[in-house]
Parts: C-alpha cells; sequence; structure tokens
C-alpha cells in the first residue's frame, strides 16, 4: 500500500512546462531520493505536491496522500495537510526560522495553528520534538533564540518544526547542502532514523549522489522537468540505463587528467602567519578581545603545484585567503611570494601575480558593467593599460572557452558556470602565476563542475599556472590537487601529497572530516569508472 | 516595461507644477508685483481663475511663481543633502568600525537629534529669514539621510565578491566607492531623493507659514496660507489654492518615489521577473 501516488504529474507556468508526466510512489518507511541537476525540476514538484506553486501555474494530473487527492485544493483544505500530513524542510537553515521567536515558539505553532493542541500542551509536545531531534533540554531551553544556534542545529529545529504534527511523509529540499561535512552527516543519520524509527516515510531532494547512496532506497533521476530513470537504488545505481543518470555519475566521479609538473622552487611561501580578527566594538568605549583566525600558519606552494587547502566553514580559510591576496595586514609571520613580502601596502607589479576566483558566480560581477570592462579589471594594475585591452579581453574570453563577441554582454546573460568561466578570465587577464581558487566550483552543478575543473587542469598546463585550491568539498580537492593542508581553527593540522592524506590519514580532525564526508559506494561503481588521484 | 500606476500618476502631479514653474519665468496670467486693491479678494472666476487676494493679486499667477521658490528651495536642500551625505555615508562604511565610521555616524545621529524645524527656524532666527536660509537649513538635515542610506546600502555591497575582486585588481577604496558602490545604490539613492524632496516643500512652506522663509514681495504657498488665515471666513479660495499646491505636490512626489522604488529596487524587481536560481551550494 503506497502513501503517496504521484501520477502524470505535469505543471506549467504561464504556459511553460515545467514537470511532465511526473509519476512515482512513496510507501510508509521508505526513502525516496530525487536527483538531478538545478533547474531539472526536483523543488518543484515538492512544491507541486505541497500546493505552494507561484502564481500562474497550471497542473494536472494526480497525487494523492493516502487515498486523499492533492492537486487542486481549495487553499484551507491543502493547509490542513501541510504540516500536518507532508512536513517540508528547506534548505537554507540561516533564513528558514524567524528570528525574533524562541525556538519553542516556533515548534509549538504549528500545533496550535493546526489545532491539535493549546498553549501549554504544544509546548510540552515541542519539548519532546526537539529531544526527538537531538536538542536536549539541559542545553537548549524552549527559550532560545534561533542565533544561539549554530546552522546544524538550526536545521534540527527545522526537522523537529516538520515532525511536530508526525506527518507521515517528509520532504525535505537540499536539507544539508549549506551545512559543513560533519554535520551533515549528523543530519543525515537523524533523518534516517526518523524513518526507521518512527516509520515516517522521506523524500529527499538533493544534487549530490553521494548523499542519496548514503540514505535512499529508492531514487528518480531527473531532468528538465522529466523523470529519466527510477526504481531501487542499486538497481538504478548499478545499470544507469538512462544517459542523464550515466552523464550524472561520471561527472560526480569526475577527476581532470593532469600532470604533475614537480619543481621544487617555493613560489608562494607563508611563514608563521598570524591574523587576529577585532569584531566590531559592541560599545563606544569598550575593549574588545581578539580572535586568533589564523594561528600560525606555514606553509609554501611550488611553482606548477596545485595545493589545497580544506577545512570546515568558520576555520579561518577565508581570512588566510584574504592575507594571501594581500588585502588584509597579518599580525604576526610573513607572507612572501615570488620572494616578495605580500601585504595591503604592496607595489601594483606584485599584486599583479596573485589572482582569484571566488565561489558565488552570481555575487562576483557589478551588474552594470559589461563583460569586457569586468574581464580588464585587473589592468588597473598595469602601467599601459589602454593598449589593446580589447585583444587581450578577447583572448581571454577565448582561452576559458567562450567567444570574443561575448564581451559586449551584460553579466545577467550568462549561466552561473559561464559566469564562473568569465571570473577565471579575468584571473587569468594578467598572466599571473598563482590563482587562488576560493571554493570556485562549490556552487556549481555536478556537470558544470566537472567541466570547470577540465578547464582548470587545461589552463595550469598551457599557462604553467599554480593553484592554491580552498575549498570544503573533499571530493573535489582530492581529484585537482598534488598535496592538501587541512584546517581547523586557524591551524594547519594536517598537511601531506593528496593520496597519502587520503588513504592514509593521521590526524583525528582530518579522519573525522573523510568518514563524514558521504561517497559513492565503491561496489556500485562501475568497472571503467576512472580511479581517483592524479596519473 | 509596464510603469506601475502610482509613478505615472506622481510624474503627472509633479511635473503639472514643475510646468508651471517654469512657465512662470516666460509669462503668469498677471504680474504678481502689482498690487490692484480695486479688485481684491475676488472669488475665481473667468478673469481670475483661482480668484485674488487682498492686495487684489492674481492667486493662479501667485501659486505658478511660488512652485518656483518651493521646487528651487527644494531642490537645493536636496542637492546639498547628497552632495555632502552620499560622500561621507560611503566614507563610513569604506572604513566600516573604524573610528572615521564611528565619527560620521555619531555627528549624523547629534543631527538627528535635533527636531529639524525648530532648528531651521533658529538658524533663521539668527541669520535672518530668507529663502537662502530656509535652504541651508533644510539641507543641513538632509545630509545624515542621506548618510545614512548611503552607509546602509554600501556596507552589503563591500561584502560581495566583485567588490573584492575590484581590491585583488588594485583598486583603492575611494575608487570602488565611486565606480562600483555609488552606481548600484543609486535607485536608493533616488527614491529617498523623492521623498526628502516632498520634505523640503512641506518643510518651505512651514518657514514661509512662520515668516521665515522666502520673503515678500516674493510669492510662496507657506506666506499665502498664513496671509489667508484672518480671512478664512469670508475668502476660503485664499487658503484653499495654496493648500492644494502644497497637497498635490507632496502627494504627487511620494506617489512617485513609491512608483520608483517599485522599478527601482533590485529585490522587488527580480521578484517580478524571475525567481532566481537555486544554487546547489
Amino acid at each position: 500500500m503506497s502513501l503517496l501516488s504521484v501520477q502524470n504529474l505535469s505543471v506549467g507556468i504561464h504556459g511553460t512546462p515545467i514537470l511532465r508526466d511526473v509519476s512515482f510512489e512513496v510507501r510508509p518507511g521508505m526513502v525516496f531520493g530525487v536527483v538531478g541537476e538545478s533547474g531539472s525540476g526536483k523543488s518543484m514538484t515538492a512544491l507541486a505536491l505541497m500546493g505552494l506553486l507561484p502564481d500562474g501555474a497550471e497542473t494536472s494530473g494526480q497525487a494523492t496522500l493516502q487515498g486523499q487527492t492533492l492537486l487542486g485544493l481549495p487553499e484551507r483544505q491543502i493547509c490542513a495537510i501541510r504540516g500536518a500530513e507532508i512536513g517540508m524542510i528547506f534548505q537554507e537553515p540561516m533564513t528558514a526560522l524567524n528570528p525574533v521567536r524562541t525556538i519553542g515558539d516556533q515548534v509549538a505553532e504549528t500545533l496550535i495553528v493546526h489545532g491539535k493542541a493549546n498553549r501549554s500542551e504544544a509546548l510540552k509536545i515541542a519539548r519532546q520534538r526537539l529531544n526527538r531531534v537531538g536538542l536536549p533540554a539541559e542545553r537548549f531551553p524552549l527559550d532560545r533564540y534561533p542565533h544561539e544556534l549554530s546552522g546544524g542545529q538550526r536545521q534540527r529545529v527545522m526537522i523537529a518544526l516538520a515532525i511536530a504534527l508526525r506527518p507521515q511523509l517528509l520532504i525535505a529540499d537540499e536539507p544539508t547542502t549549506a551545512l559543513d561535512v560533519t554535520t551533515q552527516a549528523q543530519i543525515l543519520t537523524l533523518l534516517k532514523s526518523l524513518v526507521q524509527e518512527d516509520g515516517m516515510a522521506l523524500i529527499l531532494i538533493t544534487h549530490d549522489l553521494a548523499v542519496v547512496s548514503d540514505i535512499a532506497d529508492h531514487i528518480a533521476v531527473m531532468e528538465k522537468g522529466r523523470i529519466v530513470e527510477k526504481g531501487p537504488l542499486e538497481t538504478v545505481f548499478r545499470n544507469r540505463e538512462n544517459p542523464t543518470t550515466r552523464k550524472l555519475f561520471a561527472a560526480s566521479n569526475h577527476a581532470p587528467q593532469r600532470v604533475v609538473r614537480a619543481h621544487t622552487e617555493p613560489i608562494l611561501e607563508v611563514r608563521d602567519a598570524i591574523r587576529i580578527y577585532n569584531p566590531s566594538r559592541r560599545r563606544l568605549f569598550s575593549k574588545t578581545q581578539g580572535l586568533r583566525a589564523v594561528n600560525n600558519v606555514t606553509f609554501s606552494l611550488k611553482r606548477g603545484e596545485n595545493l589545497g587547502l580544506v577545512g570546515e566553514s568558520g576555520c579561518g580559510k577565508s581570512t588566510l585567503t584574504r592575507a594571501i591576496l594581500g588585502l588584509e595586514p597579518l599580525q604576526g609571520g610573513e607572507i612572501r611570494a615570488f620572494g616578495t613580502p605580500v601585504g595591503p601596502r604592496m607595489p601594483k607589479s606584485q599584486r599583479a601575480k596573485i589572482q582569484v576566483v571566488f565561489q558565488d558566480p552570481y555575487g562576483s560581477f557589478n551588474p552594470r558593467w559589461k563583460v569586457v570592462r569586468l574581464v580588464a579589471e585587473p589592468f588597473h594594475l598595469l602601467e599601459n593599460a589602454h593598449l589593446n585591452r580589447r585583444e587581450r579581453v578577447a583572448e581571454a574570453l577565448e582561452s576559458v572557452g567562450l567567444c570574443a563577441d561575448d564581451m559586449d554582454k551584460f553579466i545577467h546573460e550568462f549561466s552561473g558556470g559561464q559566469r564562473q568561466r568569465i571570473a577565471i578570465a579575468r584571473a587569468l587577464i594578467l598572466r599571473p602565476k598563482l590563482i587562488v581558487l576560493d571554493e570556485a566550483v562549490s556552487a556549481l552543478d555536478v556537470s558544470i563542475r566537472a567541466q570547470i575543473l577540465d578547464l582548470l587542469a587545461d589552463l595550469s598546463k598551457r599557462f604553467q599556472l599554480s593553484y592554491l585550491f580552498i575549498s570544503h568539498d573533499l571530493g573535489v580537492v582530492r581529484s585537482i590537487t598534488d598535496r592538501v593542508l587541512v584546517m581547523k581553527a586557524g591551524e594547519i593540522v594536517e598537511e601531506g601529497p593528496t593520496e597519502q592524506l587520503f588513504s592514509n590519514p593521521t590526524h583525528p580532525y582530518t579522519r573525522q572530516l573523510i568518514a563524514a564526508t558521504p561517497r559513492l559506494p565503491d561496489d556500485l561503481k562501475p568497472p571503467h569508472a576512472d580511479s581517483k588521484g592524479t596519473a | 516595461m509596464k510603469l506601475p500606476h502610482t509613478l505615472v500618476l506622481g510624474a503627472i502631479l509633479f511635473g503639472l507644477f514643475l510646468a508651471a514653474a517654469l512657465v512662470s519665468f516666460l509669462w503668469t496670467p498677471f504680474d504678481v508685483e502689482t498690487l490692484d486693491i480695486a479688485a481684491k479678494l475676488r472669488p475665481p472666476g473667468a478673469l481670475h481663475w483661482f480668484g485674488t487676494d487682498h492686495f487684489g493679486r492674481d492667486i493662479f499667477s501667485m501659486i505658478m511663481v511660488g512652485a518656483r521658490t518651493s521646487i528651487a528651495v527644494a531642490v537645493v536642500a536636496v542637492g546639498i543633502g547628497v552632495a555632502l551625505g552620499v560622500p561621507l555615508g560611503l566614507a563610513a562604511a569604506a572604513r566600516h568600525g573604524g573610528v572615521l565610521d564611528e565619527v560620521i555616524m555619531r555627528g549624523n545621529d547629534l543631527v538627528f537629534a535635533f527636531p529639524s524645524l525648530v532648528i531651521a527656524i533658529l538658524i533663521t532666527a539668527v541669520f535672518g529669514p530668507s529663502a537662502l536660509n530656509a535652504i541651508i537649513a533644510i539641507g543641513i538635515f538632509n545630509v545624515p539621510v542621506f548618510a545614512r542610506i548611503a552607509r546602509s546600502g554600501a556596507l552589503s555591497l563591500w561584502t560581495l565578491d566583485y567588490v573584492l575582486a575590484a581590491q585583488v585588481a588594485g583598486k583603492g577604496k575611494i575608487r570602488i566607492s565611486f565606480e562600483h558602490i555609488l552606481p548600484n545604490i543609486a535607485n536608493l539613492l533616488i527614491v529617498q531623493g523623492t521623498i526628502q524632496f516632498s520634505l523640503g516643500i512641506l518643510a518651505e512652506a512651514a518657514l514661509s507659514y512662520v515668516g521665515l522663509g522666502a520673503q515678500p514681495p516674493t510669492p510662496s504657498w507657506g506666506r499665502m496660507l498664513a496671509d489667508s488665515q484672518t480671512m478664512i471666513s469670508f475668502a476660503p479660495h485664499l487658503a484653499l489654492f495654496p493648500g492644494f499646491a502644497i497637497v498635490l505636490t507632496v502627494l504627487g512626489l511620494n506617489l512617485m518615489g513609491d512608483g520608483l522604488r517599485d522599478i527601482l529596487d533590485p529585490r522587488i524587481r527580480r521578484r517580478v521577473r524571475s525567481r532566481p536560481e537555486r544554487s546547489p551550494e
């Protein structure tokens, strides 16, 4: 007996088809994974079931939850089902909670709104639910506010909210994407236990095949609003009948072809770097206590080397990046690039030798400038900047796989992957020898990520580039770096050649990180899958 | 793109008064400085559209010339606010958390702490009542408004990667403020500008009403109101027309501000156009 049955669900918005003939069944106690790239219709499927589609959407087809139809219900009726029968967890725990209300209040509100309990009972049940999701009363009383909790804890509150009324079906839309790997592992374990112990069904929407392989029983692969392949996890993972599925797998396991060019000459040396960060003052005359965001960090990067720097959010990666780029001063130690010191007051010629690519393809560009001006911005560091500016921009755009005509377009005309190529073009235009890649592929879909990684490997070969590759994603770091540094709480806790470090981590924190990273199980990999690591 | 109704209506209302002010330089139905006691207190009619005042001056002409005064005072007052406030706000944002930020923003708080109209009265009382002093008094109180708007807009932009990229490209904070920050907060400033403009017109009317604004014989809406109050029982048109002029101009500017916010605010615009793409990270 299926809990949720969806048949030929189609959704169009103002005439544009968004979902086409989506059909699947979910049984109680089952984890149903929905995978696909952004824009494939994963989230729309969830929104359609919850009756949360945007204005102008027309739906057709059937969706029933225990025989009760879900589509086309009047708002009042769908409201009664939402929360009570179907709970939902969103991606961004930082914004999904109301910052001015306590967590107890917010969990209890669901119960009160649905008329299931009066206030004191609701608070009692809220307490139980928060206990259930691992937020015990001693440490997390009901009167905590969201800002007092970490991202993972907030996501637990979101889950408590979603299960407040013991819904039979839980929909989780990228529930762990915004979280660090160790937190992600904990949240996935919690979701798994909710399904196993409380008999809920879970629809898990994600772009990450490894996450799905960890937890789902059945999966559906979506592309362009259709389910292209579905079935039990193992069957789909082994057979991969559909090209889209194969493409997703190939991209997830992708390791670019690279040649290791071993040099011994260091081009970037960081010695005993200390960066003390002063939080903005609460009161006008109060003394502030400094925070050591970077504490005695020492490493060097050799010519032609790809060096990885991994760590979780708040470990000091970004602060170190800013110091290496010479944007912020150090309070101790020194950084030298190409033998010359780096700092906020370094000469332009020195600054031109290190360029950077940032994470967010949307925030990296001034929306009011054309591509030519954006890419040419580093020319500010040169003396004869005006000389054949357009030719050099054209050259840079072509080297990243775009065409020269793109230079007269505005940035909003490009997709996320193309924008990241433009960001690389901007970093390349001065022909630097070192590029800092700050989470440069983290915001991209797996297939786009694979293309950008290939491009980076190719550029490094053509222009003899060295990369400092900063990321929280161990899989990506493993595929593109020669050597890795692991950073925790401002310090480098382990350092070593990539393969050696991943296969034989010595520091407990590194082990913890590697253990928490979801991986595609080896026995489900097809025999021809390229082995990770470098050639 | 479809313009919001509020913007169209507001622009028409304000445009009407702007046109009246401009036309008044070339032509008015009657000379506003010539007294014609024989024709005093005429009700609105075919010859004098809005009637005449107690000196026999044509009210329609006076409103046209008065629009000139109001708009000129408001333009210069907003100009002072933008010219001083925006650079201060940008500087404060560029040095966020530093001493300069603290000094500028606490200075702003200081100016904000005084009731603006009372201080405007004080200034004009000390330096003598005149349109120029009214402008300066109103202008000073626009400075912290624009400084705050500019600072808060700029602060959110300073955290963006493209500003970081500009720093990596070796650009200084002043250059970044003008190249990257200012164009991207222009929409906020334009919207606030229209609101401050209407407040400027109100402030000028209020100062003129108490006799501290433009001096006779220069017509001013505020003083027309003040002059009319003893005669309101038998010549209500003396108060009605300048009153309507003030209300409609301010209403027009506020509607315009709302409309401009609708089309210029990127958050609202994006919501209307399309939902932002969700990134998996």
